[in-house]
């Protein structure tokens, strides 16, 4: 499990100095590839972004303008889709959250050998298609599943009542999909706490309540700030679920970049739209990890 | 009663955590038995027909070939450079450190149809269609910054005095290198090279914006999903499953036989 480890540790040994060139020979091939291929065509969707379309009025065909109003456009034309991105995004991490951290503290500190094999099934479903893993909950939640079948059976919804093609069934889905992405560092922020810290607490007479609050939890916190965001920032980016199991009503930002890329072809407002989904992300990012006191993230 | 709940509470809520996550599993391998007919979404009857002949349905075996085209060579590449960056950082001290580390975070913090889209908007400018060689660039890009941090992770936790034993017995720099630190280093550069692998297999949102018309095994589930996927697509995905599954374990009990010795 070497992205458990990787996710959560920071390396602390930088050791040996050698030949001076031997770390940029290194570094120039890899660095390269991102340069053209991620730094690149950031600043080309930058550039992007404030185009108009051209005089030719043919479709797809822009020049540089520098219309910085494209953004009050897009923003005021995705708006309500905007909004509920981060919704749904906050609501799929605090989820998450709750049944990922009594999971990855069993396993931390209740497992005893079993820990490997448990730690692997935590990952295992992943291992299927995202998209396969989703189509599946549309058949769990469906009409003549398991969960709608007993739900109208308690009379607990109505008989005519569904579950799929809802909000509901949109945050189900993405809360599940990036569930290994909050547990995995959580797992590794518990596990490295000595259980002789959590002993001296009850030798000091906390109780189980007081040594989790006081000692377990901040410990933790690392790894909990690493999980919230792993699983926010591709959560806030999803449209799968959205497009899989909601509705029209349930369209999030991504749903909107994609159809202004591919079905009316308005590139300035898809790249208006991409920054500031990833400028809103960034700037949520940065105020929370102050807040938690932690920049340990790499 | 209540004492024995109250005392294994957080195991049973393990368990329960433990059922959720298997619940959407065993529906993608149940539905792989179905005997469908077109639509995959109810359970009409049990039959082995997927599974004797999983390339059955249209386009389901050509496009599980070009995901698998697209995985390899994409994760070769990725692992080759990721694996040169982590040394860099790991074993070297150098100027513009801080950059480097910045540059390797962002495009993991960077939402995927960002990716996807800024790559598309820049093939388009430079007029290159979209198809395999742009998908291809584009996994090697997402990739090399989890294989660094996968591999760094590695080289931190190395304990540096063997190397300097090595030293000590008169192993050149070249010499500890070749039969120390790398040999060591070796199950995270396959871990990291497992992690690509899985990454790039799976990607649906930045690969559908840059593979064209090109099908890959995620796309050809979601363009299918209206008019309802082939039961041969769960018996891909179940196989994926129990690969990927026996890997891992195969993994564990190599490592965990060493450890004994």
């Amino acid at each position: 499990m070497a992205f458990v480890a990787a996710v959560a540790k920071r390396s602390s040994t930088v050791r040996g100095i050698k030949r001076p060139s031997t770390p940029y020979l290194l570094l120039i091939p890899g660095l390269l590839w991102l340069c053209l291929f991620f730094i690149y065509p950031l600043i080309n969707l930058a550039s992007t972004s404030t185009q108009t379309p051209s005089e030719s009025g043919e479709i797809g065909s822009y020049v540089q303008t520098f219309r910085f109003a494209n953004y009050i456009d897009a923003f005021s034309g995705a708006r309500e889709q905007f909004t509920r991105s981060i919704i749904y995004a906050l609501i799929a991490t605090l989820l998450a959250l709750a049944i990922s951290y009594p999971l990855a503290y069993a396993i931390a500190f209740k497992s005893g050998k079993w820990k490997n094999l448990l730690l692997v099934l935590v990952v295992a479903p992943f291992f299927t298609s995202f998209l396969l893993r989703t189509i599946a909950w549309k058949q769990i939640l469906g009409n003549e599943g398991p969960v709608v079948t007993v739900l109208r059976g308690l009379h607990i919804i109505g008989p005519q009542t569904g579950l799929t093609a809802s909000a509901f069934a949109v945050v189900t889905g993405m809360t599940y999909n990036f569930l290994p992405f909050m547990t995995l560092p959580l797992y590794a922020s518990l596990e490295r706490i000595d259980p002789r810290t959590l002993e001296a607490a009850g030798d000091l007479y906390a109780n189980a309540i007081t040594t989790f609050r006081k000692v377990t939890f901040p410990l933790s916190l690392p790894g909990v700030v690493a999980g919230t965001l792993l699983t926010f920032i591709p959560a806030a980016g999803d449209y799968i679920n959205a497009t899989l199991l909601g509705n029209p009503k349930t369209k999030m930002v991504g749903n909107v970049i994609e159809s202004r890329f591919f079905e009316i072809v308005d590139y300035p407002t898809a790249a208006a739209l991409s920054f500031m989904l990833m400028a809103a992300i960034l700037i949520l990012v940065a105020v929370y990890v102050r807040r938690s006191g932690t920049d340990e993230l790499v | 009663m209540r004492r024995w709940i109250s005392k294994n509470l957080i195991k049973i809520y393990a368990f329960l955590a433990f059922v959720y996550l298997f619940i959407p599993i065993a529906y993608t391998m149940a539905f792989s038995f179905n005997d469908a007919g077109k639509s995959n979404l109810t359970w009409r009857g049990f039959t082995f027909k997927n599974w004797q002949n999983p390339c059955g349905a249209p386009e389901v075996c050509s496009a599980l070939g070009n995901s698998l085209k697209i995985g390899f060579i994409a994760t070769l590449i990725a692992t080759i450079l990721g694996t040169m960056i982590a040394f860099a950082l790991g074993r070297h001290r150098f100027k513009g450190r801080s950059t480097v580390n910045l540059l390797i975070f962002l495009p993991m913090a960077t939402p995927e149809i960002v990716l996807g889209a800024s790559l598309l908007a820049m093939f388009l400018n430079l007029g290159i269609n979209p198809g395999f060689w742009p998908t291809v660039i584009a996994h090697v890009m997402f990739c090399i910054s989890f294989v660094v941090v996968t591999v760094k992770a590695r080289i931190a936790s190395l304990d540096p005095k063997l190397e300097e034993a090595a030293m000590d017995l008169y192993a050149s720099e070249v010499e500890t290198f070749r039969r120390v630190t790398f040999p060591l280093v070796m199950p995270g550069i396959f871990g990291a090279a497992l992690l690509a692998f899985s990454l790039s297999f799976d990607d649906f949102i930045i690969t559908n914006f840059n593979s064209g018309t090109l099908t890959t095994f995620p796309k050809f589930v979601y363009v299918s999903s209206a008019r309802g996927i082939p039961a041969q697509a769960n018996v891909i995905g179940s196989l994926m499953f129990l690969l990927a599954l026996g890997i891992v374990l195969a993994g564990q009990l190599v490592s965990s036989r060493k450890n004994r010795v």
